[in-house]
């Protein structure tokens, strides 16, 4: 029996993986690519993987809908265990999780209709609520016009908002995306990217992403897992993780979109520019945690009159907090600049001293 | 206004109406052998594509039966399987010579082929798609009727057509059985008489029955893909 609380939370989560393995076995090693992954995907968020290729995401995504059978471990889906079902009832289910991937996968002998029509056939529905149910879908992914049109004369972004249509015409409950705007250019990503959120908070269909690019967990998802070979090793909301990294794999996300990082070259190559006068201190500051907007640097000079030289920037908002730093050289009385140091501190600036004199 | 043609060709136009009625034949022939083979053939091919490691129906013993029975037929010479098939092809339509009795070993000569050319074709779909199906629900029945056999169209009629054309080639040496032809007839007349014309004419024949299976399979190729 469930306590009240436990089923409080059960209710709220979506997806339920607990201890999956999955080993690949061949003739002569067997690979691990899955290794005691546990997460918990709660309902109506976008809940982004990140990992480079090879740590084993893909195949994670795949034991959610179970295109991949687990070695171990279960997988629950709305309160559904799946592990256990049989084909029947499997494949029923798995008209609740839609799926797109990262080349579409658009039958290319039907057209955009037909396409999304596919999931629809030999579903029960009628031939005028179908085309019903793919017109409206049209509309909501802004191809109305293309119905008639063959996937090879589409560009990769219509193609993926085809696909994105396919996935929805089951009313599912789940939307998988298996590195969905991989193929895409930066702009087309960030259309595809704005389509998702749009599905999932008008239809409050829960999302997972899996993804090797940092751009596409700060764009739109609420929580994030990091993994590496074939384990989790971080998860959480997404501001948390990329404010104060525990593991390395994901400080080396964080560096693919911030150009902070690069002091560290400039200060072993010696250069000039953090070459430093008398009193003066190099520092990166970086926001911990969330906070509100405040006119941080031109306060902090007007107040203990101190200089801030920047020479890096990197802020973005994810949500409504900052995310991210500045280098800077800080000079002026260095009583003051402790002084300024302090201050910062107690909003939760976090402070690293790269360099003194 | 077919002196010329009298003067080039003397015997072929002596032997005419053996020539139609032999052309009759080997339509005859390739039709109805082509049909049965055809269907036999994509069964067998669909089922190697289901059954291979990593299929949708994957089952190793079925697969490597089928696979080394291929293999054993693809084998054979045809001119030594019309020989060796001669017991059953009584037992089975009645007779093992004529144009009747041609049809079963045509079949045994060209499904082997066939299912092969089926199954290389379906291989080369995207496997993408057939995740994407498995991800929306479809039976492993429904993606052999609406992907397999929808989506490979194409290359269905590409590896079709090869196999019909190989299959001209097959009816003329039917004639071996007494299944008459055009391959029968040129090697009566045109090889054992030295009517020389006769085979050349054959061969223009020929060339235009290859020509025909060859465009039709391209324009269904040009319409079916998009």
């Amino acid at each position: 029996m469930l306590g009240a609380a436990e089923t409080m939370e059960s209710e709220s989560k979506m997806i339920e993986l607990q201890h999956i393995d999955k080993t690949f076995t061949g003739k002569e090693a067997s690979v691990e690519a899955l290794k005691d992954v546990s997460l918990s995907v709660r309902k109506g968020e976008i809940f982004g993987i990140i990992g480079y290729s090879g740590a084993g995401k893909s195949t994670l995504v795949r034991i959610i809908n179970l295109l991949e059978k687990s070695t171990a471990g279960s997988v629950a889906v709305d309160g559904q265990e799946l592990t256990a079902l049989n084909n029947r009832k499997l494949r029923r289910v798995r008209r609740n999780i839609g799926m797109v991937f990262q080349h579409f996968s658009l039958l290319p002998s039907r057209n955009v209709f037909d396409n999304i029509a596919f999931p629809l056939k030999y579903s029960g529905k009628n031939k005028a609520e179908i085309a019903r149910k793919v017109n409206e879908l049209l509309k909501l992914v802004e191809l109305a016009d293309k119905a008639a049109a063959y996937p090879s004369q589409l560009s990769g972004g219509q193609k993926q908002r085809v696909a994105i249509a396919r996935a929805l015409a089951a009313d599912p409950k789940v939307l998988l995306c298996d590195e969905a705007t991989s193929a895409l250019d930066p702009q087309t990503t960030l259309s595809i990217l704005k389509l998702i959120k749009r599905v999932n908070r008008q239809l409050g269909i829960t999302v997972v992403i899996i993804t090797h690019e940092m751009a596409v967990i700060k764009e739109i998802c609420d929580r994030v897992a990091v993994m590496e070979n074939g384990r989790i090793v971080e998860m959480g909301d997404v501001f948390d993780v990329f404010s104060q990294p525990a593991q390395a794999i994901t400080q080396k996300f964080i560096d693919t979109t911030t150009t902070l990082h690069r002091i560290h070259d400039l200060i072993f190559q010696q250069s000039q520019v953090v070459a430093l006068k008398e009193g003066e201190l190099l520092l990166k500051l970086q926001y911990a945690q969330r906070s509100v907007s405040t006119p941080l640097v031109s306060f902090v000079s007007r107040t203990y009159g101190i200089d801030l030289n920047i020479l890096f920037g990197s802020i973005e908002m994810i949500g409504d907090s900052h995310l991210g730093g500045m280098v800077v050289i800080a000079s002026g009385d260095r009583g003051k600049i402790e002084q300024a140091l302090a201050y910062l501190k107690s909003i939760h600036i976090g402070i690293e001293v790269l360099k003194g004199v | 206004m077919f002196d010329w043609f009298v003067l080039l060709a003397p015997n072929v136009m002596k032997k005419f109406p053996e020539m139609i009625k032999c052309t009759g034949q080997t339509l005859y022939m390739m039709a109805l052998s082509g049909a049965i083979a055809f269907a036999i053939g994509l069964s067998l091919g669909v089922v190697l594509t289901a059954t291979r490691k990593g299929g949708i129906w994957e089952n190793m013993p079925i697969y490597t039966v089928l696979d080394k029975l291929i293999n054993l037929f693809r084998s054979i010479p045809f001119i030594i399987l019309l020989a060796a098939l001669i017991p059953l092809t009584r037992a089975v339509v009645g007779t093992a010579i004529g144009t009747a009795g041609a049809i079963l070993p045509l079949v045994f000569g060209t499904v082997p082929f066939f299912s092969r050319q089926v199954e290389s074709a379906l291989l080369q779909l995207d496997s993408g798609l057939v995740e994407a199906a498995q991800s929306m629900g479809v039976s492993p029945m429904g993606i052999i009727f609406r992907v397999y056999l929808k989506e490979g169209i194409p290359g269905i009629v590409r590896v079709t057509t090869i196999t019909m054309v190989s299959l001209v080639g097959l009816t003329a040496m039917a004639g071996a059985v007494g299944g008459g032809g055009l391959g029968d007839f040129a090697i009566r007349y045109g090889h054992q008489r030295n009517q020389v014309d006769i085979t050349y004419a054959t061969v223009v024949v020929l060339l235009i029955l290859v020509s025909i299976l060859q465009g039709l399979g391209t324009l269904i190729i040009k319409k079916t893909t998009h």
